[in-house]
């Protein structure tokens, strides 16, 4: 996944080819009505394609079923399973990839795309292929641990995590803040703990969003390693109960979806008020970077 | 040094050794020793028939939603930026790109199942796909569900990209009598063009490690090499043959490594363009 780093403030990015909204009193009109149209089509026809499914899916479940999952032989403690092991892999990413990446762009410069590489692998190893291998060489005491689980997927997470943590850092000034820390007499922990992180806010806030999603959502290592967590009890529930499994996955994507886009907005508000540009998914402000290369 | 040290360790030993773990057992038999009937079982019959199916759905569930992917970023990005819809469809992206499995599967089968609700309409409307070779459960069936998750996700990585299109370039392509076409001939497609095939790529080895999607939906109809490894690992298979699912895996890391050689080179080349 790809970060984006945004300017503030670049208001005309794609010249022409933004056509304003209320008709076209540019130079070519012809032109703009049909790049308007276009783009409507294209966003109808996607629209139709992601909507669809959910309302049919929706009128599949049935309103009744919604309020059913919860009682749900199974459901409370597969969930909290998931959640439990959301925390820990959180936990575990943040304590690593942060100081890791802190480190990185402060000491070893040089190291940054081989870092950059190294992350992107495991979105393109197959989990299905990593589960085997982990589970030919974890020791005893780990297979038979649920923590396995969250030990793998703080490496699932890398990707997510990393790529948000090193947006935050580019945008900013990090040697300034940390020398300005130093010469204060603060040592590492105390930089990064009071310094670092409360700047890094929106970042870290959008990695954790990431890697919770991530861990709610994962199916293939939980049911390979033979733990229900919430995905692998829909699918067990679905046998049985097809239209309560729709209403819980249903609940889950809405779910996810509001603190996503809660996260967009608290942290486009917050920029602004400090100064920023927009924040997107994997975006966080630059203020001193230009865009592009 | 010493600040990476954590994070290499945990490197290697999530990441790293499992995958050796992996390549080492692709060539061993079951007692330990040195064979090459695993790699040899793997590559053929209904496994190699498997490593086909999964690079043919790869490839079409890269493509497909590669273009219509680009066409919707391109939509978005013209957007005014602040705008609602934008972020509206960004985090729906990132919601959509993290979404399958069971829950996928079900979405569609109530759908465009035999009794869905777009089936039925269609049906009404004189046309029932059922009856034009059409069904979820083939390889095209699967390739529409991929798009589920594989459009959002080309969103995703097409954006930055595109975002790196100079405003500048496009009014120096029109001060010299360039049109709409020719700028996207000459300047906008051979700019993109590179980071396109990338995201491409990625969009390949996402379709090709999605286990639970294919799982919920085809049952085991279609043979894919994730599942087939995935089947190692539940127990349903001759006693004897264990390492072939690792010999499996190796074999999938051999294709997606050969896609991320491919992935390399076209980003040199995109950063060599944009310099």
């Amino acid at each position: 996944m790809a970060a984006v780093v945004r300017r503030g403030g670049q208001g005309g990015l794609g010249g022409r080819a933004v056509p304003p909204r209320s008709g076209g009193s540019g130079g070519s009109p012809p032109r703009v009505n049909r790049a308007t149209v276009w783009r409507w089509v294209v966003l109808i026809l996607a629209g139709v394609y992601f909507l669809l499914p959910l309302w049919s899916a929706l009128r599949f479940a049935g309103i009744s079923a919604f309020g059913s999952v919860i009682g749900f032989a199974g459901f409370a403690s597969s969930l909290w399973l998931s959640v439990k092991l959301a925390i820990i892999t959180t936990l575990i990413t943040i304590a690593l990839m942060l100081p890791t990446a802190v480190y990185v762009h402060l000491r070893l410069p040089k190291v940054r795309r081989l870092l950059e590489g190294i992350t992107i692998l495991p979105i393109v190893i197959p989990p299905v292929v990593l589960i085997v291998g982990v589970l030919a060489i974890a020791p005893g005491f780990l297979k038979s641990s649920d923590l396995l689980l969250a030990l793998e997927y703080v490496v699932l997470a890398m990707p997510f995590a990393y790529r948000s943590i090193d947006a935050g850092l580019r945008a900013l000034d990090l040697k300034t803040i940390t020398e300005a820390s130093n010469s204060l007499g603060a040592g590492w922990t105390t930089t990064l703990w009071r310094v670092i992180m409360p700047n890094l806010r929106t970042a870290l806030l959008s990695a954790v969003v990431l890697t919770v999603a991530l861990v709610l959502g994962e199916y293939t290592m939980a049911s390979l390693d033979l733990y229900q967590t919430f995905p692998v009890w829909i699918y067990v529930n679905s046998q049985t109960s097809g239209q309560v499994s729709v209403a819980a996955s249903l609940l889950a994507l809405f779910v996810t979806w509001l603190a996503l886009m809660l996260i967009t907005v608290l942290a486009t508000r917050q920029s602004r008020r400090t100064g920023g540009g927009q924040v997107s998914l994997f975006t966080v402000t630059a203020r001193q970077e230009t865009r592009g290369n | 040094m010493a600040g990476v040290v954590p994070f290499g360790a945990y490197v290697t030993l999530g990441l790293l050794l499992p995958m050796v773990a992996v390549a080492v057992g692709a060539f061993q038999n079951n007692s330990g020793g040195f064979t090459l009937s695993n790699v040899n079982t793997a590559t053929h019959g209904i496994y190699l028939h498997g490593f086909w199916q999964s690079i043919i759905l790869s490839v079409l569930a890269a493509i497909l939603p590669g273009i219509f992917g680009l066409l919707i970023a391109y939509a978005i990005f013209t957007a005014k930026r602040g705008n609602l819809l934008r972020q509206v469809a960004v985090t729906a992206s990132g919601v959509f790109a993290n979404f399958g499995g069971v829950p996928l599967a079900f979405l569609f089968i109530a759908t465009l199942g035999s009794g869905g609700l777009a089936t039925q309409w269609l049906t009404d409307l004189g046309f029932n796909p059922y009856n034009h070779g059409f069904s979820l459960y083939t390889l095209a069936g699967v390739v529409v569900v991929y798009m589920y998750f594989q459009i959002p996700l080309m969103v995703l990585i097409i954006l930055p990209a595109l975002e790196g299109l100079r405003p500048a370039w496009r009014e120096a392509a029109e001060n010299v009598g360039a049109g709409n076409f020719q700028y996207w001939r000459y300047v906008g497609g051979p700019v993109l063009l590179p980071s396109f095939l990338g995201c491409l790529l990625l969009l390949f080895g996402s379709s090709l490690s999605a286990y639970a999607t294919a799982e919920a939906l085809t049952n085991g109809a279609i043979p894919l090499t994730s599942i087939q490894i995935g089947s190692f690992l539940n127990g349903n298979v001759i006693a004897g043959q264990t390492n072939v699912g690792k010999a499996l895996g190796l074999g999938m890391v051999v294709i997606i490594a050969i896609a991320m050689l491919i992935y390399v080179v076209l980003q040199r080349r995109a950063a060599k363009w944009l310099q």
